[in-house]
């Protein structure tokens, strides 16, 4: 029986702009499932980390969520009152980014960082948060986790600092771990030490991952579903086989046929034509018409519609539907 | 290890930075950055040197273009030895080797214009014999790197990150250069830009013969474009041969452990294998005996002790006891 810890339903978040609100999430419609780990996946600027700090009511003024409904384990997002909101944050869902220095407070200790992190959800004295604080750190992975618990962010390196952030994300078992690029400003040998220590978490506590990422391969290295965004909305969702070994969408295509790693040396990439277009530039109907290889006469006009290729396979493409629903 | 057609020659470059402390700023230690690498790259062709975060393959770059100061080795640029010209022969040389960085609006001057940025350095080489015939020449180079001449005008912050990046790529064929050092000149890029930039840079090398030194971490774009590989850990080439060679068959542990780490976008497959462990040591304080057995999964007792050559391995060299 699946449970969903995350239902995201017509989400729109804005900011002001000189001719009226501009759109960065536009309509989106997402769920995630107990112990599950979803992607949102897209390139800068799509509104994939705006799409995450919507969740926890976090879009940075003067921007704010114009529409639509988030419950998180069952708690109306939109309409808690803030100290509500405060306990939801970090117990029922914890989020990490891509640069754990600006997370973590440069003049006191990492412990005592996560130290305070737990007593502000739990009434536990600090001997006791210490001591959990140290199990934390050597459940992430920490080398002689008591001793680091006195270092300060600064004398640690960039993987030692994401862990850090792990542990203090995990201090109060949240049911889902919001990641935002958590790996893309750490090397490859980090990178994957990371990305094993959250495979291992993920299936030791079973709490759901919302993982978002530029990177199609993090995706196939430890997402179950994926959604793509382009031009602040959805374009394809659907499992991970699905997305990266049948995608549908002319942008999810394109996106993996750019990618040097699928790519046969000797011959030129297939590139994605121009640049995403600006919001004031964006089309009417589909955003992806002006740089799409197959677009037809309708698709710059009208949006097109969610269609079901399969129960879990879902896009957004006129063309796509015509040859599927002719 | 000299061959027919070498038009870089790197033997034993060592360039290391004092850590200077106290008021007297005496020298307390050095970072050992480059130390000891020696490569070359066969004209018209691509090198690739590779590495993880403060392995030196930077500082490789710039101590080429003494843009800093190599205290030891040869850097031999077509039979001369660069790293024994003075300043001034040097200024004339760097006509030839152009570099391109990561971050393309550090490297362009915001308050000049794109046709000034780009014929600034046609002007100090004596490229063009008029202002008017420079411009025409700026043209030229914007439609080869795919942009519109029209835009020459422009500032470089009315311009895309991926535009900015053919930018900086027109200003360093502007000189008309037979090396150019591309340092992760597309790692900053999204993966639909960076497809475009890469096949340019394609296009680029087979007309007009172009040799390329290319400094970057990602190892995808490695196999995809490079024909030779350097792997550097720790100021040092622990690997090198040929691409194909370095992926399918590679010799040291560090490159098999970094190949490993590097996430797959097979649906049918998922990296699951030996990871190299804990995080790279400073370089101020290597590890004694081979530089990598501190994270090693097959090191063994006379690792710790003895530092090993850059072994002759079946198409390259291996700096490790297992290979020698």
């Amino acid at each position: 029986m699946s449970e969903r810890v995350l239902e995201v339903r017509n989400l729109q978040t804005a900011f002001p702009g000189p001719a009226g609100p501009i759109p960065v999430v536009d309509g989106v419609t997402l769920h995630v499932e107990r112990g599950e780990v979803l992607a949102l996946v897209g390139e800068s600027g799509c509104g994939k980390s705006m799409t995450a700090f919507s969740l926890l009511r976090l879009v940075p003024k003067p921007g704010r969520v114009t529409r639509g409904s988030v419950r998180l384990d069952g708690h109306d997002v939109l309409a808690l009152s803030v100290p509500e909101l405060r306990a939801i944050r970090g117990r029922d869902a914890a989020m990490i980014f891509q640069e754990p220095m600006t997370s973590l407070n440069p003049v006191q200790t990492v412990g005592v960082q996560v130290v305070e992190a737990i007593r502000l959800h739990e009434r536990v004295s600090k001997a006791a948060a210490r001591s959990r604080t140290v199990a934390l750190f050597e459940r992430v992975g920490i080398p002689d986790p008591g001793a680091r618990f006195d270092a300060y962010p600064h004398q640690l390196s960039g993987g030692m600092k994401q862990r850090v952030m792990i542990a203090m994300a995990l201090s109060s078992q949240p049911k889902l771990l919001i990641a935002d690029e958590p790996t893309t400003a750490l090397d490859v040998t980090i990178q994957a030490q990371i990305l094993d220590l959250l495979r291992e978490l993920q299936r030791e506590t079973g709490m759901a991952i919302l993982l978002i990422t530029h990177d199609l391969a993090i995706v196939n290295e430890l997402a179950d579903r994926v959604a793509v965004m382009y031009a602040a909305r959805l374009v394809e969702e659907g499992t991970r086989e699905a997305i990266l070994g049948d995608a549908r969408h002319p942008y999810t295509r394109g996106l993996l046929s750019s990618m040097p790693a699928l790519a046969r040396r000797g011959e030129p990439l297939t590139e994605i034509p121009g640049t995403v277009p600006a919001p004031e530039e964006w089309p009417r109907g589909c955003r992806f018409a002006s740089r799409c290889p197959r677009a037809i006469e309708r698709c710059p006009l009208e949006p097109p519609g969610e269609f079901a290729l399969a129960d879990d396979h879902l896009v957004r493409c006129h063309v796509v539907q015509q040859e599927e629903a002719p | 290890m000299s061959g027919p057609g070498a038009l870089l020659r790197v033997e034993g470059l060592r360039t290391w930075f004092p850590i200077r402390r106290g008021m007297l700023q005496h020298t307390v230690g050095w970072v050992r950055a480059v130390d000891d690498v020696s490569f070359e790259v066969v004209s018209g062709r691509t090198l690739a040197l590779v590495g993880e975060s403060g392995c030196g393959k930077t500082t490789v770059g710039l101590s080429i273009l003494r843009l800093v100061d190599p205290q030891a080795g040869r850097v031999l640029f077509d039979g001369d030895d660069l790293a024994a010209l003075s300043d001034q022969e040097m200024r004339a040389r760097r006509r030839a080797i152009q570099i391109v960085f990561q971050d393309p609006l550090g490297s362009l001057d915001p308050r000049m214009r794109v046709r000034d940025a780009i014929a600034e350095g046609m002007q100090s080489f004596g490229i063009g014999a008029s202002e008017s015939e420079r411009t025409d020449r700026v043209a030229a180079l914007l439609e080869r790197v795919q942009l519109d001449p029209r835009q020459m005008w422009r500032y470089p912050h009315e311009f895309s990150g991926g535009q900015r990046q053919r930018l900086c790529i027109a200003r360093a064929l502007a000189v008309e250069p037979r090396l150019v050092i591309c340092d992760e000149a597309v790692s900053a890029l999204d993966v639909s830009i960076q497809a475009q930039i890469l096949n340019l840079l394609g296009e680029l090398q087979e007309d007009l013969g172009l040799t390329y030194l290319f400094i970057t971490h990602d190892l995808s774009v490695v196999r995809y474009l490079a024909d030779e590989v350097a792997v550097m850990y720790l100021g040092q080439i622990v690997e090198q041969g040929g691409t194909e060679r370095i992926f399918e068959a590679p010799q040291h542990p560090y490159t098999r452990g970094l190949l490993a780490a590097v996430p797959s976008a097979d649906p049918q497959r998922r990296s699951t294998a030996v990871r190299v462990l804990g995080d790279v040591p400073s370089p101020a304080n290597p590890p004694a005996g081979c530089r990598f057995h501190t994270r090693c999964p097959e090191a063994f007792d006379r690792c710790s002790e003895e530092a090993p050559d850059l072994f002759t391995v079946e198409g390259g060299r291996s700096r490790c006891f297992l290979s020698g």
